[in-house]
């Protein structure tokens, strides 16, 4: 059965890749779908089974990938409570999305390719989540990579589609460059890169120092910090976040899965896996609180003012993942997860719900151009109304659950950071309660903007399609979705209202210990539990009140004085400009990394290669031999290549001397 | 067999190929056909041979296999052939290149076909012999003798500026082999035989030990190539024929490397550690340098050409780094190296065939014509990315893994790699896939023939198969290069002990 849930997506995308260009659309849709549905009760099954039940976890082994000397790597799955955790969110969020995407890709003339990536991808995550060693886990890692790169690209005429998507995997790159340097480190450290191994060895390498990089480092806190770069990437997390707003390029139920549900919180679940690693590593955990609650916050400022409506649930997204990671990092491995949990349902909502009302729009995704669309659209309403609530941890919703807990443990947990961590989650709530509801207000409310608005930029290139279909471009009517499209909405609807209040005890209550049955760490639990409920009631509630607070707020800019953003964006411009941009991460990194890559490497070929080896080279003894006149040309025009051979040497002198003594 | 080793009819089979190739009268289309045809058969066979030898080798044995001795030129020089787990995985690469190579140029050459077909053969017979030979004279009659069918192919069935390339190639990989010569000369000296199964055994003393490592390195390096005597690579890329990029890369690239593990780590095992620091830093320096170089091109197969050399930086950095992963990965990495670079040839020399040019500004948006094609490039991309599942991944893995015990600062920034591959793979690919196909001169590009497919399909399959399940190129290598460790450490009288001790 576990092999199964695994591979059905597989056995979708090797049918409707190859072949759905002869099986033709309709067939590939049902073929890969109905397989997700399949794979998605499986995992429920097991849930059920592992998770709520008795059932023992195990670790079923496939075969042997590769062998070399004491490295053992094997294709193998491994099922305990935390896999069951993500088996269910990936296969429920999947399959609804397949199911969804048959309404929402009707009109787009690829649906084979895309049913098929979006099998493989759940494949690949699936992977990931079943791993039992470190390089099974990055297979599936850099798989889903791939995977959101096609996907991001899949409109591959739209030149922002393909940049969205390069930049999408170059950036992951970053983060795996780091999550390859910590295998590496693990394997030197214990031999293997088994997790039962490097777990049994964990305690042992505590405080001991390891001499890397040239520095004595405390072993365990350089791994995590190692193998934490790569969940940052994946996670898009402060610094390494830039790719996720650009990768809303893709089409939406793309953002729905892969960049809210699912792909992005891989780095969630690898902390949470690892938790017996970075248990040894206080200091890295602080760090991972650090970069998640700045995060949580920073995201959430700029979320504040996108006009896009995708844009803003992307950083809503990041900001969220922040959550996350600041519950990990105070030693709440259970409540990153069951926000990941919770989020998994009402992210995903609240994207299908704005590709709903995309679709509604004809694929327009600016906000300016909305409005008022709630008398046309009510299901669609109803259900991003459920999600916004449940984002902002209204009472009893799932984000209540999950999302204050996390605020609770940084308030209550005495680790290094976690009062940082407060203070920003804190605040976050309160925007994360503004931007939810602007965006609501801004599409459903208010006069409608879409009657007399041009609708000419920011579509999608299906919405050529809807025209060719006879819909006149202007003077249109919104209209609500088909039912392949309401049904995953109504679904995830009930997993944002109640997931919280069903599961929340299992996952982070009392008896979370039998639930896990030792899946991920739970160590201080109870200490943490308990704080919990001794905290002081202004700091349990202030979040709740800043939760209100950011809705008033929005209610005020948004229904009852339309012109205060307009007049506050023009008295705090700098601060707009600063927002609106994203704090002008792209172009800096434009200028201190892109740039200068190209820019090195055309230095390298002309000069290096070009002017230098060869100059001095072949071409520099035939022309000496040859002919003195081109020689002294050659010398003319290259005192500059003179020094740049200098430099060249130099630094290969440089480095071989700094390796030969013991910078190792 | 036939009174020969099976390693001899191997060798020699191609030249019987030749010789009826070249028995062959008359210029028309037939007899052309008959000489591509007798050209493909020859290398079927070849290939199935080496087959029939594959299932035959033992891999759990780290002595040489098949071995063949004859006496040659009176005493001290022997004809002798033999292959161990390290050479062995080289030949079938080797041969299962070549009907791909012949193949690949059924349509594209046109001028000097019956030549062209004879040079090949003869190559074929040449590079098999660098892998099996057990002579160190031998071996360097193949390795310098694979030089002139390559000028050859390059000098006559190139494009525009091929004369400059071949003499450029030529002149670089001649320079560094003299210098050999006069190693292998001391080394008889010394020894008074030139068997490698003796000189593996013989101890040379360390101060001499440190000029013939820096004498092979010389040969070894510009084969490889390493920087900084790479620039001959793009040019002869660039202007030699498809099927000539391919045995290029996919076989006498390999040159190098097999010579690293083969003479300098046994032979020199003091010098080897001596020069290490070397390596390394020019293994890392081509890793980065040539990254960017890539990124910056706009000719596809100087593109391709320059991430070559930084895949061998990874290799010479494996190799050196003495640890079972690195030098395993190292042999991992040349084979797969051979497929996907090979393939990545191919790949842009269909487009070549139907456009004339190599210019990656000439295309874009292919996938709307060439959807298979697109699938096709797109794997062989993601592999020489390295991603995890295609067999790009298995050697660069292992080779920083082993580099990473030995020292911490050379692979983290051979690490960098994976994000420069991943910046100039994509890169390519979208300037020539996607985009909006809007250029007149592609409105009517076909998709692979028939014969193209056939050509694509086992690359594609060897290159997913290896990823998922690279144990028979690493279980074939591993006895010998657990001996070959073995056998250095004893020689540096010390257990080496991994370089990140932690207390």
């Amino acid at each position: 059965m576990y092999a199964a849930i695994v591979f059905l997506p597989l056995l979708g995308f090797l049918i409707a890749g190859p072949f759905g260009w002869r099986i033709g659309a309709r067939p590939s849709e049902i073929v890969t779908t109905s397989l997700l549905f399949v794979s998605a009760l499986l995992s429920w099954i097991v849930f059920i089974q592992v998770a709520l039940g008795t059932a023992p976890a195990t670790v079923s082994l496939i075969g042997n990938w590769f062998t070399s000397g004491a490295l053992q790597v094997d294709w193998s799955l491994r099922i305990d409570t935390l896999t069951a955790v993500m088996l269910v969110v990936v296969g429920t969020v999947s399959s609804l999305t397949h199911l969804y995407s048959i309404g929402y890709m009707r009109d787009d003339p690829s649906r084979p390719r895309f049913f098929a990536y979006l099998s493989l991808f759940t494949f690949t995550m699936l992977m990931l989540v079943t791993a039992d060693n470190l390089v099974q886990m990055f297979f599936g890692w850099e798989g889903v990579g791939l995977m959101s790169y096609l996907l991001v690209g899949f409109w591959y005429e739209k030149p922002s589609a393909n940049a969205a998507a390069i930049k999408a995997f170059v950036v992951n790159r970053v983060g795996d460059f780091g999550f390859a340097l910590g295998i590496f480190l693990v394997f030197t450290l214990t031999n293997s890169v088994g997790f039962d191994q490097i777990f049994a060895a964990a305690p042992g390498l505590a405080n001991k120092t390891v001499h890397v990089f040239g520095l004595d480092m405390d072993a365990m806190t350089i791994t995590c910090l190692l193998l934490f770069m790569g969940a940052m990437g994946k996670s898009a997390q402060f610094l390494l976040h830039t790719w996720l707003p650009d990768a809303m390029e893709g089409p939406t139920p793309v953002s729905a899965l892969i960049h809210a549900a699912t792909m992005v919180t891989a780095g969630v679940f690898m902390v949470a896996r690892l938790s017996p690693l970075f248990e040894q590593a206080p200091a890295a955990l602080s760090f991972v609180t650090i970069i998640g609650a700045t995060t949580a916050f920073f995201a959430a400022t700029i979320a504040l003012v996108q006009p896009d409506i995708k844009k803003v649930i992307a950083y809503s997204t990041c900001s969220q993942l922040g959550y996350m990671f600041a519950g990990l990092g105070v030693g709440g491995y259970s409540l990153g997860i069951f926000h990941l949990f919770t989020h998994g349902f009402f992210k995903a909502l609240l994207f299908l719900s704005a590709g709903s009302v995309i679709t509604a729009m004809h694929h327009d995704q600016d906000m300016r151009n909305m409005g008022g669309l709630w008398k046309k659209i009510p299901f669609t309403f109803a259900a991003m109304t459920i999600g916004t609530l449940a984002i902002t941890a209204f009472p009893f919703t799932s984000g209540y659950y999950s999302k204050d807990a996390i605020i609770e443990a940084n308030f209550a947990s005495d680790r290094t950071g976690a009062f940082y961590g407060y203070l920003l989650t804190t605040a976050a709530a309160g925007l994360t309660s503004f931007y939810s509801w602007r965006l609501v207000f801004l599409t459903f409310f208010g006069a409608p903007r879409w009657a007399t608005a041009g609708h000419g930029s920011g579509h999608d290139p299906a919405a050529h399609d809807h025209d060719a279909n006879g819909h006149p471009r202007h003077a249109f009517d919104p209209h609500e979705s088909p039912l392949s499209m309401l049904i995953p909405l109504g679904v995830l609807s009930v997993g944002a209202l109640f997931a919280g209040v069903v599961f929340s005890h299992d996952f982070i209550g009392e008896d979370a210990g039998e639930f896990w049955k030792g899946a991920l760490f739970l160590g201080p639990y109870k200490q943490l539990l308990e704080a919990r409920e001794d905290i002081p009631t202004f700091a349990k509630e202030l979040p709740t009140l800043l939760m209100v607070f950011g809705f008033l707020v929005a209610v005020l800019f948004y229904v009852l004085v339309p012109s205060i953003p307009a007049w506050l964006a023009r008295i705090f411009r700098p601060v707009y400009e600063f927002l609106l941009n994203k704090w002008y991460f792209d172009e800096l990194y434009d200028f201190i990394f892109v740039r200068p890559a190209f820019r090195l490497g055309r230095l390298f070929w002309k000069g290096g290669d070009g002017a230098i080896i060869d100059g001095l080279g072949p071409d520099g003894v035939a022309a000496r031999v040859v002919d003195v006149t081109a020689r002294a040309v050659r010398l003319e025009s290259g005192y500059i290549y003179h020094y740049a051979f200098a430099m060249l040497f130099g630094l290969a002198l440089a480095m071989t001397w700094y390796i030969a003594e013991g910078v190792r | 067999m036939f009174g020969f080793g099976i390693l001899s009819c191997i060798v020699f089979l191609p030249l019987a190929g030749a010789g009826f190739i070249l028995a062959l009268r008359g210029n028309d289309e037939a007899t052309l056909e008959n000489a591509r045809r007798a050209a493909l058969s020859t290398t079927l066979i070849v290939f199935l041979l080496s087959l029939y030898a594959y299932a035959r080798f033992d891999p759990s044995s780290s002595a040489f296999q098949f071995v063949e001795e004859k006496g040659w030129f009176g005493h001290g020089l022997v004809y002798k052939m033999g292959v161990d787990g390290i050479s062995f995985p080289f030949v079938l690469l080797t041969t299962f290149l070549m009907p791909i190579c012949i193949l690949a140029s059924w349509q594209s050459i046109q001028t000097r076909v019956k030549e062209y077909m004879v040079t090949f053969l003869v190559l074929e017979t040449l590079m098999v012999g660098v892998f099996c030979a057990l002579d160190l004279v031998l071996f360097y009659l193949f390795f310098e003798g694979a030089l002139i069918p390559m000028f050859l192919i390059i000098g006559i069935w190139g494009h525009e500026r091929r004369v400059y390339a071949s003499f450029k190639f030529f002149l670089y990989t001649f320079a560094g082999s003299v210098l050999m010569l006069l190693a292998i000369m001391a080394m008889y000296g010394v020894a008074r035989t030139t068997d490698i199964t003796v000189l593996l055994h013989t101890h040379f003393p360390s101060s001499m030990q440190k000029w013939l490592w820096l004498a092979f390195l010389a040969s070894l390096a510009v084969k490889t190539p390493m920087w900084p005597v790479h620039t001959w690579l793009p040019d002869a890329h660039v202007e030699a024929p498809t099927a000539g990029s391919v045995i290029l890369a996919g076989v006498l690239l390999k040159f190098g490397g097999y010579g690293f593990i083969r003479f300098s780590l046994p032979m020199f095992p003091e010098a080897s550690a001596y020069f290490a620091p070397l390596v390394f830093a020019l293994s890392v320096i081509a890793i980065i340098y040539t990254s960017l170089v890539a990124l910056v091109q706009d000719d596809m197969k100087k593109l391709i050409a320059y991430t070559s050399v930084a895949h061998m930086g990874l290799v010479t950095m494996g190799i050196f780094s003495m640890t079972p992963q690195g030098v395993q990965g190292a042999v991992f990495q040349m084979v797969s190296h051979g497929l996907v670079s090979a393939a990545l040839f191919l790949c842009v020399g269909v487009l070549y065939d139907r456009l004339h040019t190599h210019e990656i500004a000439a295309y874009g948006g292919l996938v709307a014509r060439m959807p298979i094609y697109a699938a096709v490039f797109m794997i062989f991309t993601l592999a020489n990315l390295g991603l995890p599942g295609t067999s790009g991944f298995i050697g660069e893995f292992l080779t920083l893994l082993g580099t990473f015990r030995i020292n911490s600062w050379v692979a983290f920034l051979a690490t960098t790699g994976l994000i420069w591959s991943a910046a100039y793979a994509l890169y390519l690919y979208r300037r020539i896939i996607f985009d909006v196909l809007d250029k007149p001169s592609l409105a009517a590009i076909r998709d692979f023939s028939w014969r193209e497919a056939t050509l694509f399909a086992p690359l594609v399959a060897l290159t997913i198969f290896f990823g998922v399940y690279p144990a028979p190129v690493l279980e074939a290598s591993a006895a010998a290069i657990s001996t070959l460790i073995k056998g250095y450490d004893t020689a540096l009288g010390e257990t080496k002990t991994a370089a990140l001790a932690f207390h």
